[in-house]
């Protein structure tokens, strides 16, 4: 198979989120849908994700990229044998499509998690959740940014 | 380093409860420029763990995408009264610990 650029650049994205050869400095400045994708097949390898179970609780509309709150929730029983094992949240568009892993047990009593984030763009932002019988679920949503995070100048 | 850990004093046995907890780190990115051009290397919190009596219950991988001062909710079932702790790792040989106890009747 011919190596096209396109695959390459993708290639070597991959694998600096992954950081198993921190040699390749080559980085684009922003991580396009194939990083994203990238970055979402480490996790999940190549079992299929369905859409649902997971929501994703995010403003659609924020003033400062620098925080930006965000609820994960997914619905499960939290059961000794149903349960999430975690969650993972990407992004589209910042340098680097991983946001956070995280990772509950039966005793979390509520498959919920809450932190804030940092959003360099207008774009789409990705959870999946890992169940207990490792099927995957996941949910989109689209945030536009009006101050952008992550890049600007260090005074 | 300072951090804030909000879990509450008391709880009836079996009660899902939230714990919160937010610590102060600068995670810069590694992707910003100083006005010279040079870049300011990363340094971050790329992991938290939370212990309740010994036991894992709660653990996160984080991100350059995660904001300064790095803010965690999450739940879990009171079982027994006891400790719970809480360790963030990071760059540069980053580490630091918190704790909080509760009663759980």
């Amino acid at each position: 198979m011919q190596t096209t650029r396109r695959k390459f650049l993708s290639f070597a994205g991959g694998v600096t989120v992954a950081g198993t050869i921190p040699i390749v400095t080559l980085r684009p400045v922003e991580a396009t849908p194939a990083m994203l994708n990238t970055a979402i097949r480490n996790v999940v390898g190549e079992a299929p994700i369905r859409v649902g179970k997971i929501k994703l609780d995010i403003p659609p509309l924020v003033e400062n990229g620098n925080t930006v709150p965000m609820t994960v929730n997914v619905a499960s029983p939290m059961t000794a044998d149903d349960y999430v094992k975690s969650i993972h949240v990407f992004n589209e568009k910042n340098p680097q499509p991983n946001i956070g892993n995280f990772y509950l047990n039966p005793s979390s009593g509520r498959a919920q998690i809450s932190t804030r984030i940092r959003l360099a763009d207008t774009q789409k932002v990705v959870a999946i959740a890992r169940l207990s019988d490792d099927s995957f679920w996941q949910v989109t949503a689209e945030i536009v940014v009006t101050l952008a995070a992550c890049t600007e100048e260090v005074n | 380093m300072a951090a804030l850990i909000n879990v509450p004093a008391k709880a009836k046995r079996g009660d899902i409860i939230e714990i919160r907890t937010l610590t102060s780190h600068i995670m810069e990115t590694g992707f910003r420029h100083t006005m010279d051009g040079a870049l300011v290397p990363r340094d971050i919190i790329t992991s938290f763990t939370c212990r309740y009596n010994g036991a894992e219950i709660f653990r996160a991988d984080l991100f350059p995408a995660v904001a300064a001062n790095p803010y965690l909710s999450f739940f879990t079932v009171a079982k027994e009264s006891g400790k719970l702790e809480f360790e963030w790792i990071g760059d540069n040989g980053y580490s630091s610990a918190a704790s909080a106890s509760i009663t759980v009747e």
